[in-house]
C-alpha cells in the first residue's frame, strides 16, 4: 500500500484508503480498536476462529472422526473437553476441525460472489443500457426467492460435495454482490478523472478495472464481511439438512443435525456447544462487517 | 401509479417465467429422479417396470415438452400430480400454507413488539452503556441460528418443568392451547432473530429523522421529549420496518425449514425439502414458484404501502 504513490491515492473519494497508506498499519489499527471496539472484538473472534482452523491438528486431542464404541455420549470430562457424541467422536476435536469447514465454505462462498458479483455488476453498469437491463432483470430472477430457498435446489442438484457446497451458497448471494458494486459504478462511471481517461483514449476495460473498480474496494470489503456471516449461517443449515458438507468432514450444522436432535435430552452437549461455535463464528464476522461498514461507508452508517 | 404498477407486473411475470426456467432445469440436473429413488428404497430393479412408470408419470418425454406441460397447465391452475403420494400436487400444498403463514406472522409480530421498542430506546440512548448492551443483544439474535435456539429451548423446558413438545402437529380446533404453545416457541425463536433486524432499522432510522428540522420545531413548541419520540419521530422512522417486515414475511416463508423440522410442524419448508430429497418434481417445481410469487407480492405490497404511509413517495414510471 505505502508503495502506491500518494497523488492517485488522495483523489480517492472514500478516503479510508489514504488514510491507512499515511499511518501505518498499526497506529490505524490501535484507532480502530478505540473507536470500534465491538468491530475489534469481532475481529478477535474472527482470528480465534482462524487460528483454531489452521491450527486444527494441533491443538486437537483426539483425531476428529475416530470412533470409539466404548465412550459414546460421554460428558465433558478431563479426556473429552466437551463430550463425545452417539458415535463415541470427541467433540472438541471435531469443532476445532468444524472450523476449517465452516471457514471454507464461508469464506470460499463470499469470495466466489464478491468476485463474479463484482465483475457482473462493473460491467453491467459501465457497459448500460440494453445490457444492464437484462443482466438487472437476471439477477431479479436469482433474487426471487430466498437464499436458502435458492441454495437448498442448488446443493441438491449439484450433491453434496465442498466445492459444490460452495457454489450452491454463491450463486444466491451473487446478485447482492452485483448490485452493490453496480450502484457504486454508476456514480464513479460520472467523475470527471472517468471522463479524462476515456478523453485521453484509455480502453474500455481498462477504464472500468484500472481506473473505477479500485474506487469500489469500500462498498466490496463492507459486503463480504456482511456475507460472510450469512454464508456460514447457510452452510451449517445445509449441513443440518443432510445437503451440505458430506462426510467425514466435521461439520457444525452437520453435528447438530437428526442424530443429535435424538440424543438431545441425554447428552444436551451434542446440542449445545456446536451452536455456540456456530454463532460465535456469525456473530463475529456480523460484529466486524458492522464496524467495518461504519468506517469504510458512512452513507450506509446503522443501516 | 397505473404505469407503475403495470410495469412493476410486467418484471414480475418475467422473473417467475425466469424463475420456472431455472428450477426446472436445476431439478433435471439433480442426480436420479422419482424411479431411482423408488427402486433403490425396493433394493430391486425391473427395467420393464422401471419403463412403465416414467411412461406413466410422463418422464420418458423430451425435456421441453415437459417444461411446456408444466407451464400450460400451471396457467389454468393444474398443478399436476405428487409422484411420491398420487394425490393432487394442490391437495399436498394448500395444508401446509396456513401452517407457515400463521408461523411467519407470528414471529413478525414477536419481532416487530420486540424489535420497535428496543430500536428506539437504543437510539435515544445512542453510544451509551445502554445501547451498546442492546445492540450486542440483538445482534447475537442475528448470529444464533434459529433452529438451534429452539432446540436449545426446548432443551431447558424439557430439563427444567419436563414438558414435551408434541411430536405431530396438533390443530388449532383439536386442542387451541397446545397449538398455541407449539406455534408460540418456534414463533419465539425465529422473532428474535427477525427482532434483531427490526432493532437495527428503527434504531438507525430513528437517528436520522430526530436530526430533522421539523423535531426541533416540536421541541421547540415545548412538547415532552416522549412525545416528540414516540409520535413525531417515530411516525417517520416506521418506514423502514415495513420494508424490512415485507422482506422477512417473504423470507420466512421459504426460510422456516429447519425450524418446521425441529418442532415437527408440517410447512411449506420442511416439505419442500422432503420433496427435494424424493425428487417429486411437480410439487417441487409448484412449491419454489408459490414461494417466488410471496416473495414478489410481498415487494410488491410494501412498495405500495409506501405511498400510502409517506405521502412524499410518488410513483414515477
Amino acid at each position: 500500500m505505502a508503495a502506491e504513490p500518494a497523488t492517485v491515492e488522495v483523489r480517492l473519494p472514500g478516503a479510508a484508503g489514504a488514510q491507512v497508506s499515511r499511518e501505518g498499519i498499526v497506529p490505524t489499527l490501535a484507532r480502530f480498536c478505540r473507536k470500534k471496539p465491538l468491530g475489534a472484538a469481532g475481529a478477535a473472534i474472527m482470528l480465534a476462529i482462524v487460528l483454531m482452523a489452521v491450527f486444527a491438528d494441533v491443538i486437537q486431542t483426539h483425531d476428529p472422526i475416530a470412533t470409539e464404541a466404548a465412550d459414546t455420549l460421554a460428558r465433558p470430562s478431563a479426556t473429552h473437553w466437551m463430550g463425545t457424541d452417539h458415535l463415541g467422536r470427541d467433540i472438541y476435536s471435531r469443532i476445532i476441525h468444524g472450523a476449517r469447514v465452516s471457514l471454507m465454505v464461508g469464506v470460499g462462498s463470499t469470495i466466489v460472489a464478491s468476485v463474479f458479483g463484482g465483475i457482473i455488476g462493473l460491467l453491467s453498469g459501465y457497459v448500460g443500457g440494453k445490457t444492464d437491463l437484462i443482466v438487472q432483470r437476471v439477477m431479479d430472477i436469482l433474487q426471487g426467492l430466498p437464499l436458502l430457498v435458492l441454495a437448498l435446489v442448488m446443493s441438491a442438484a449439484l450433491g453434496p460435495s465442498i466445492p459444490n457446497v460452495i457454489l450452491a451458497i454463491s450463486i444466491p448471494i451473487m446478485p447482492r454482490a452485483a448490485r452493490v458494486i453496480r450502484a457504486s459504478v454508476l456514480s464513479i462511471r460520472e467523475f470527471q478523472y472517468v471522463e479524462a481517461a476515456r478523453a485521453l483514449g484509455v480502453t474500455h476495460l481498462r477504464i472500468a478495472f484500472r481506473h473505477i473498480l479500485p474506487n469500489t474496494v469500500g462498498p466490496f470489503i463492507v459486503l463480504a464481511t456482511a456475507q460472510l456471516g450469512s454464508a456460514i449461517l447457510v452452510e451449517a443449515t445445509l449441513s443440518f439438512l443432510g445437503l451440505g458438507v458430506p462426510e467425514p468432514y466435521p461439520s457444525w450444522g452437520r453435528m447438530l443435525s437428526v442424530s443429535a436432535a435424538e440424543y438431545a435430552q441425554k447428552a444436551p452437549h451434542l446440542v449445545l456447544f456446536p451452536g455456540i461455535a456456530i454463532s460465535l463464528a456469525v456473530f463475529g464476522s456480523n460484529l466486524l462487517g458492522d464496524a467495518l461498514r461504519d468506517t469504510l461507508d458512512p452513507r450506509l452508517r446503522g443501516a | 401509479m397505473k404505469t407503475y404498477l403495470a410495469q412493476r407486473l410486467g418484471i414480475a411475470a418475467l422473473t417467475l417465467f425466469g424463475m420456472s426456467l431455472v428450477i426446472f432445469v436445476l431439478l433435471r440436473l439433480a442426480p436420479g429422479d422419482i424411479v431411482d429413488i423408488l427402486f433403490s428404497t425396493g433394493g430391486y430393479v425391473n427395467p420393464s417396470e422401471r419403463v412403465a412408470i416414467e411412461k406413466e408419470l410422463g418422464l420418458d418425454r423430451p425435456l421441453w415438452v415437459q417444461y411446456v406441460d408444466w407451464i400450460r397447465h400451471l396457467c389454468v391452475g393444474d398443478l399436476g400430480k405428487s409422484y411420491r403420494y398420487d394425490l393432487p400436487a394442490w391437495e399436498i400444498i394448500r395444508p401446509l400454507i396456513p401452517v407457515t403463514v400463521e408461523l411467519a406472522v407470528l414471529s413478525l409480530i414477536i419481532a416487530v413488539l420486540l424489535g420497535v421498542p428496543t430500536g428506539v430506546i437504543s437510539a435515544v440512548r445512542q453510544d451509551t452503556a445502554l445501547d451498546y448492551a442492546l445492540r450486542v443483544v440483538s445482534l447475537a439474535g442475528l448470529s444464533m441460528p434459529s433452529f438451534w435456539l429452539a432446540m436449545v429451548i426446548i432443551l431447558v423446558l424439557v430439563a427444567w418443568i419436563g414438558w414435551i413438545p408434541p411430536v405431530t402437529y396438533v390443530s388449532p380446533w383439536e386442542n387451541f392451547p397446545l397449538h398455541a404453545i407449539q406455534f408460540l416457541l418456534p414463533a419465539l425463536a425465529v422473532g428474535y432473530r427477525s427482532s434483531a433486524l427490526m432493532m437495527r432499522i428503527t434504531r438507525s432510522a430513528l437517528l436520522e429523522v430526530m436530526r430533522e428540522d421539523y423535531i426541533r420545531t416540536a421541541r421547540a413548541k415545548g412538547q415532552a421529549e416522549k412525545t416528540v419520540i414516540w409520535s413525531h419521530a417515530l411516525k417517520n422512522a416506521i418506514l423502514p420496518v415495513v420494508t424490512v417486515i415485507g422482506i422477512e414475511f417473504a423470507f420466512l416463508i421459504g426460510g422456516l425449514v429447519v425450524t418446521e423440522t425441529v418442532f415437527n410442524l408440517p410447512g411449506v419448508a420442511r416439505f419442500l425439502v422432503q420433496a427435494i430429497s424424493w425428487r417429486d418434481y411437480p410439487i417441487v417445481q409448484n412449491l419454489v414458484m408459490f414461494i417466488a410469487v410471496v416473495v414478489i407480492l410481498s415487494n410488491l405490497t410494501v412498495d405500495m404501502l409506501y405511498g400510502v404511509l409517506d405521502p412524499r413517495v410518488r410513483y414515477g414510471s
